[in-house]
């Protein structure tokens, strides 16, 4: 188990890079606390995996250090740092039995068959394997294969951190949820230090204590997944969290409201006074979960013409527009709308934020 | 065309792939097959494109046998998980390929070839290779080779399992609005339940090689005939609990396994005693209560997931596991006890045998309008 610290790290794939674009990873100072869940979040081609591979040790950064408490280890190899990885896909050895394959970096490592046979116990009793111990891995699924790797990382005693590479890619959605049920209780039992790397923002947001969401190669924003959720810090953050993600309007500010195509919208006074000021320009964001649709024009109703009414159980994502900007609401699944007649939708005074240059303004 | 696939079933060095399955693809419809891996999605395809001879049954197009007729000479168009392009030709020509092996004209490829791409928005890649695109990139040329041939039946097996899921939500959409546009039978394969409601049109649920319900996408999702059905149209999984009921002093009273007793009411009352399966949805199950005659369970929570705007909480009654999901954020530790609330308007009444006995009432009614 261990601390973590990333000071001043960049990294480039070219060697002489001269300008920001040409890093994969923008210079950052990152904190890992020993025993916490983190998540590095963002789009393909973002930097999580570069970073993931610095932690690793498979790529030694161009600039910067990377401390495992208080020590450096750049240019300490994989093995040397203690770090157990989990990938995309299983890396089990088919012939071997599931009791073997955990009991493999043990042994690899010379410990004594007798603590070897403790410890896989041990791992096997925590991931719900015990009765697969006799079998052989080649006849098992997916999904027990991905916990077997699992085990394999968890079964060393001296593992400073573990680190897994999008490891649910492959799993069915219905065994997803036991898996992740897993790495919890692994998390709550053992205290390590787990950073989890993934495009799939729930998986990032239930795993984690912790999510950095990054684009182009920086951390736009690090916090829990209400923070995540409830106050993004940048425009796409907001877009990327959350299924639809926020609305993002681009407005003016005028005599207290904010203009988007040419509607007023009702905005709360500190954000009237914020945006007045600002000088770059502006967008007005909001949740679909924190609008509504309604038939009347009151209580501040903007109207909309609405284009697609999608149901998904227990609720319905209706798309509308607003002049020519487009806007999603999501509303329970017993409202009644008609696209036909005239709709007008409300927004929440409570959860808007207005974005300058695609930053958030007005966070506490 | 129509496509009937009259009692086919698959088997394979002895392995059962496909039990015998009926199923009628109607004319222009969008059919959603939807089941876990090695459900059989890929299989269906496969027969349906014609790259595997179904052991027993026919496929009938148009009321034609087909059985037997190879890919190449049926009027169909796939795409895969993998992107799957030709590296060594331009976006251009991978998007002209099936053009050119119809021997069209070339003003009539040069058309079809930017209209195609403008709708799959690559309209100014076309002098790239797939090597210089993004995987989104990719899988939209692959998707313009597919589209452009106008093919009868549209086989699509998993085609967004492989990109950004912000990615997918985009491609969604815009595919959702090709397909209305196309005289063609489009056959779309997923794991995902939410994918399935999103399309809409007709879902196949299919589990273990077997087809669980074939039906309008709203009416699968709501009146799931089976358990499959259920478990396998929600995510997470449909909650199944055992319970008996019986006729006390007038009124029903439900006992699970372990002795909690709950009143009947609602729609449940309709039951005749005796011993059922309940199906609830993780959303109608919730940390406070819904009605006054909601279903109270105590238990020991086995983890709490909080994704911002939803909590999700595993719960452990007894041997039973169910999983509740509320908005908001609402922390809670593994261990912790707790008691969670089954909206009783939202249960499901399944027999032992696993067979829907009763819906919860929808517009009204307990079964489907359609």
């Amino acid at each position: 188990m261990a601390r973590i610290d990333m000071q001043g790290i960049a990294h480039s794939y070219i060697p002489k890079p001269k300008q920001e674009a040409d890093y994969a990873v923008k210079r950052l100072d990152l904190n890992w606390e020993n025993g916490g869940a983190y998540a590095l979040l963002g789009p393909s081609g973002c930097g999580k995996t570069t970073l993931l591979n610095i932690i690793s040790g498979i790529l030694d950064p161009s600039e910067g250090e990377i401390l495992f408490d208080n020590k450096k280890v750049n240019g300490l190899h994989t093995r040397e740092r203690n770090i157990a990885q989990v990938f995309q896909f299983p890396v089990i050895y088919d012939t071997m039995t599931v009791y073997d394959n955990l009991a493999f970096p043990l042994r690899n490592r010379k410990v004594p068959e007798q603590r070897v046979k403790i410890r896989v116990q041990e791992i096997a009793e925590i991931l719900d394997l015990t009765s697969d111990l006799g079998k052989r891995a080649s006849g098992l699924n997916a999904d027990i294969k991905q916990i077997i790797s699992l085990g394999r990382g968890l079964v060393r005693e001296d593992v400073s951190a573990i680190l897994f590479d999008e490891p649910l890619t492959v799993i069915d959605p219905h065994v997803k949820w036991l898996i992740r049920r897993q790495l919890k209780q692994i998390h709550e039992q053992l205290d390590l230090t787990m950073i989890y790397v993934t495009h799939d923002q729930l998986e990032a947001l239930t795993f984690a204590d912790k999510v950095n969401v990054m684009l182009d190669g920086a951390v736009i924003q690090q916090g829990t997944p209400e923070d995540l959720f409830e106050a993004p810090a940048h425009t796409y953050v907001g877009f990327f969290i959350g299924s639809p993600g926020m609305n993002i309007l681009p407005c003016t500010i005028e005599h207290g409201h904010a203009l988007v195509e040419g509607q007023k919208i009702k905005i709360p006074a500190a954000i009237s006074k914020t945006g007045a000021a600002a000088q770059g320009s502006l967008k007005l964001g909001i949740r679909p979960e924190f609008c509504d649709i309604t038939s009347s024009s009151e209580n501040g109703g903007v109207p909309v013409r609405v284009k697609k009414v999608e149901s998904l159980g227990n609720y319905h994502i209706v798309t509308a527009k607003i002049g020519e900007v487009i806007i999603k609401v999501k509303v329970p699944e017993k409202a009644q709308i008609n696209p036909d007649s005239d709709n007008h939708v409300i927004f929440s005074q409570d959860h808007m934020i207005l974005y300058e240059n695609e930053k958030a303004l007005n966070l506490q | 065309m129509t496509i009937v696939l009259d009692s086919i079933s698959l088997t394979s060095n002895g392995e059962p792939y496909i039990y015998e399955s009926h199923l009628t693809l109607e004319r222009r419809s969008l059919n959603v097959l939807l089941g876990p891996t090695l459900s059989g999605k890929t299989s269906l395809m496969r027969i349906l494109a014609g790259l595997e001879r179904p052991t027993t049954g026919k496929i009938l197009v148009d009321g034609v046998d087909v059985t037997g007729v190879g890919v190449r000479k049926r009027n169909i168009a796939m795409v895969y998980q993998e992107f799957i392009n030709y590296s060594s030709h331009t976006v251009y020509n991978n998007i002209a390929s099936p053009l050119r092996l119809q021997k069209l004209k070339k003003s009539e490829i040069e058309e079809k070839v930017q209209e195609t791409a403008k709708m799959l928005h690559i309209e100014d890649m076309l002098d790239r290779y797939p090597s210089e695109l993004s995987g989104g990139q990719q899988q939209r040329c692959a998707m313009a080779r597919a589209f452009v041939k106008d093919a009868g039946l549209l086989l699509l097996d998993e085609p967004l399992v492989n990109l950004d899921y912000k990615l997918r939500e985009e491609l969604r959409d815009e595919m959702q609005e090709i397909f209305k546009k196309r005289d063609t039978i489009v056959v779309y394969a997923t794991t995902d339940p939410l994918e399935a409601l999103m399309l809409g049109g007709n879902t196949v649920v299919l589990r273990e090689g077997r087809v669980a319900q074939h039906g309008s996408t709203l009416d699968v999702f709501y009146y799931p005939k089976n358990v499959d059905a259920g478990i396998t149209f929600s995510d997470p999984p449909m909650n199944i609990l055992k319970v008996s009921l019986k006729n006390e002093n007038g009124a029903k009273t439900g006992y699970f396994p372990d002795g909690t007793t709950f009143n009947v009411t609602s729609h449940l009352s309709k039951l005749d005693p005796g011993d059922y399966q309940l199906g609830v949805r993780c959303m109608n199950i919730g940390l406070k209560p819904f009605n006054e005659n909601d279903i109270k369970i105590s238990g020991e929570v086995d983890l709490a997931e909080i994704s911002g705007s939803e909590t999700f909480i595993h719960v452990k009654h007894e041997n039973v596991r169910v999983v509740s999901q509320s908005e908001g954020a609402h922390p809670r530790h593994i261990g912790d006890r707790i008691d969670i609330f089954f909206n009783h308007d939202f249960i499901y009444a399944f027999d032992m045998e696993g067979i829907l006995v009763l819906a919860p009432d929808r517009n009204g009614s307990n079964s489907p309008q359609s």
